[in-house]
């Protein structure tokens, strides 16, 4: 065979390796408007109208001071104007709280009736604070929330064993801005996001960290440095998937375990049965399926992770394709020795 | 089924070089590869350990790949990957039959091995398909998996890590078969292991 000099394999993959490079160039370019797009989108959804809330007029008397860092107020002796600098944790900003779960709440619903005195009376520092079951709990309305079980699973996690009193569901559920998010928000990667917020929001914050322990604040970073990937997980999983004792349901797992006890075997999660299906991801699948159907719910979920998406027909397809491969080689082989003897 | 007397030498030190490495490499990547997807109960290697050997022959393999191709770029043993379109079809026909029957009644090869051109149509369809096609899909698609952040972040409602992993699965998956048909192929030389000999001492 005469070889003649046509254009070799190797420029026609660099030519199309070329084309590819722009294209993925191209693409990813026009990636970055489009995402920036979708962003000022949900900010102006975010942009709420406040009045449309019973008690948004009640609340105002409350928020004229609470609702910026700033308040003002007329001195009774000098009669004058004094402008005072709010603490940043008694600021309630309204366009949190107006989207949060309690955004139908007077003030004085959960805070004494004595607040509507200025100055607030001293006293008023050492009122309880209602907990979440002082209002949710015995409450068929919330039943498939399980508070009560949420509470014992608290009670027997290391938040409530290695703490005081003082750790209670406000350290990590800020009553003004908490919004239920896996149950109504579609967008798993925001829902990932927002749970982790709650945990970061005393795990890397050494000012809220402090208010319960004495002991140096853990580098997160660090301490995740054996995971491999680690932006990639900590964007993609909710610390608790490790970190706390997950069962077969959606309730969010509130027993967190000590940290010997945490996930750290790769395959927990990257194998067939993975714990990231125990909750979030099957919710999110089962939810998907009622609402999309069957193909697009199951198949164009954002749940994919390595391992556990294993196609059992793709499975046993390719093994069938490779037995048959090997079978034939056998067939092939066996009949070559005998007509060669 | 070669017809020549005097030995051919058909594979330079390099071409032995990268070929022994490639073998090694694709060995190591399939058995982690396996261990990794199928990863409870383990098998073979151990998650971790399987991950770290898959990440390192990975690139150890890209970087030999980039010396096939390099070489096949500017060396005479590109050439050998250039087919002629025109009758090709009816080429790996009568390569085929050669292989399904003729092996059997011991019919010498169609296409014997030449300086010219040491690959029948089969083997030059096959190897440019393997070469050329499945493994820099492999590389860059593992690349994808290497670092998650450079893939598409979503097409119609699917996560593009998602391609990536199924497209770095499907060829995987193909170099496997390809591998296994080839070790076999290779038996089919002079003596059943004539072949073997030649990849290591460079003659034919």
């Amino acid at each position: 065979m005469i070889y003649r000099a046509n254009i070799r394999p190797a420029w026609v993959v660099l030519v199309l390796l070329l084309c590819f490079a722009i294209a993925f160039a191209l693409a990813k370019h026009s990636d970055s408007p489009a995402d920036a797009k979708q962003t000022t989108k949900h900010e102006v959804q975010e942009k709420i109208d406040m009045t449309k809330f019973k008690n948004s007029e009640t609340n105002e008397q409350c928020l004229k001071c609470h609702g910026q860092s700033k308040y003002t107020y007329e001195n009774a002796e000098s009669k004058k104007m004094v402008n005072k600098r709010m603490y940043s944790e008694l600021i309630i900003k309204r366009d949190e709280f107006y989207v949060s779960n309690h955004k139908g709440f007077k003030c004085t619903d959960c805070h004494s009736e004595e607040y509507g005195t200025f100055p607030h009376s001293g006293n008023l520092r050492m009122e309880s604070k209602a907990n979440c079951l002082d209002c949710h709990g015995g409450d068929e309305k919330y039943a498939k929330f399980q508070f009560e079980k949420i509470d014992s699973n608290f009670m027997a996690s290391v938040h409530s064993q290695k703490h005081s009193t003082d750790f209670t569901c406000w350290m990590c559920h800020n009553p003004h801005t908490y919004k239920i998010n896996a149950r109504t928000n579609e967008n798993l990667k925001e829902t990932i996001t927002y749970d982790n917020l709650i945990c970061l929001s005393c795990h890397s914050d050494i000012t809220k960290y402090e208010l319960l322990t004495n002991k140096e604040k853990p580098n997160i970073l660090v301490k995740h440095e054996w995971l491999p990937n680690q932006a990639s997980h900590f964007t993609n999983v909710r610390c608790i998937e490790c970190h706390a004792q997950n069962k077969d349901t959606l309730i969010v797992a509130h027993q967190i375990v000590p940290k010997n006890l945490a996930v750290k075997k790769c395959e927990s999660c990257h194998a067939k049965n993975s714990i990231l299906y125990a909750s979030l991801f099957k919710y999110q699948i089962q939810e998907n399926i009622k609402t999309k159907g069957w193909f697009k719910g199951l198949f164009l979920s954002e749940t994919s992770t390595i391992g556990p998406d294993q196609n059992n027909t793709l499975n046993i397809i390719s093994l069938a394709l490779f037995t048959l491969t090997l079978l034939v080689i056998l067939i092939h082989a066996v009949i070559r020795i005998q007509k060669s003897h | 089924m070669e017809n020549h007397n005097e030995p051919l030498y058909l594979y330079p030190v390099w071409i032995r070089l990268w070929h022994i490495l490639n073998a090694l490499f694709c060995l190591t990547l399939i058995i982690t590869g396996l261990s990794i997807q199928f990863s409870n109960p383990t098998i073979m290697v151990k998650f971790r350990a399987a991950v770290a050997i898959h990440n390192v022959a990975g690139v150890l393999l890209s970087f030999n790949y980039i010396l096939f191709f390099v070489g096949n770029l500017f060396t005479k043993n590109g050439s050998y990957y250039v087919f002629e379109v025109n009758g090709f079809f009816s080429r790996l026909k009568t390569q085929f039959h050669h292989y399904t029957i003729g092996v059997f009644k011991k019919e010498a090869a169609p296409f014997p091995v030449t300086l010219e051109s040491k690959f029948n149509p089969l083997q030059q369809f096959s190897y440019v398909a393997v070469m050329y096609v499945i493994l820099p899909l492999v590389i860059l698609s593992g690349l994808g998996l290497l670092y998650p952040e450079i893939t598409v972040n979503s097409l119609i409602g699917i996560s593009g890590l998602d391609y990536t992993d199924l497209l770095h699965l499907f060829c995987g998956f193909m170099v496997t078969i390809f591998m296994c048909i080839h070790i076999y192929f290779c038996t089919f030389g002079k003596t059943a292991i004539s072949n073997f000999k030649s990849i290591i001492n460079g003659y034919h």
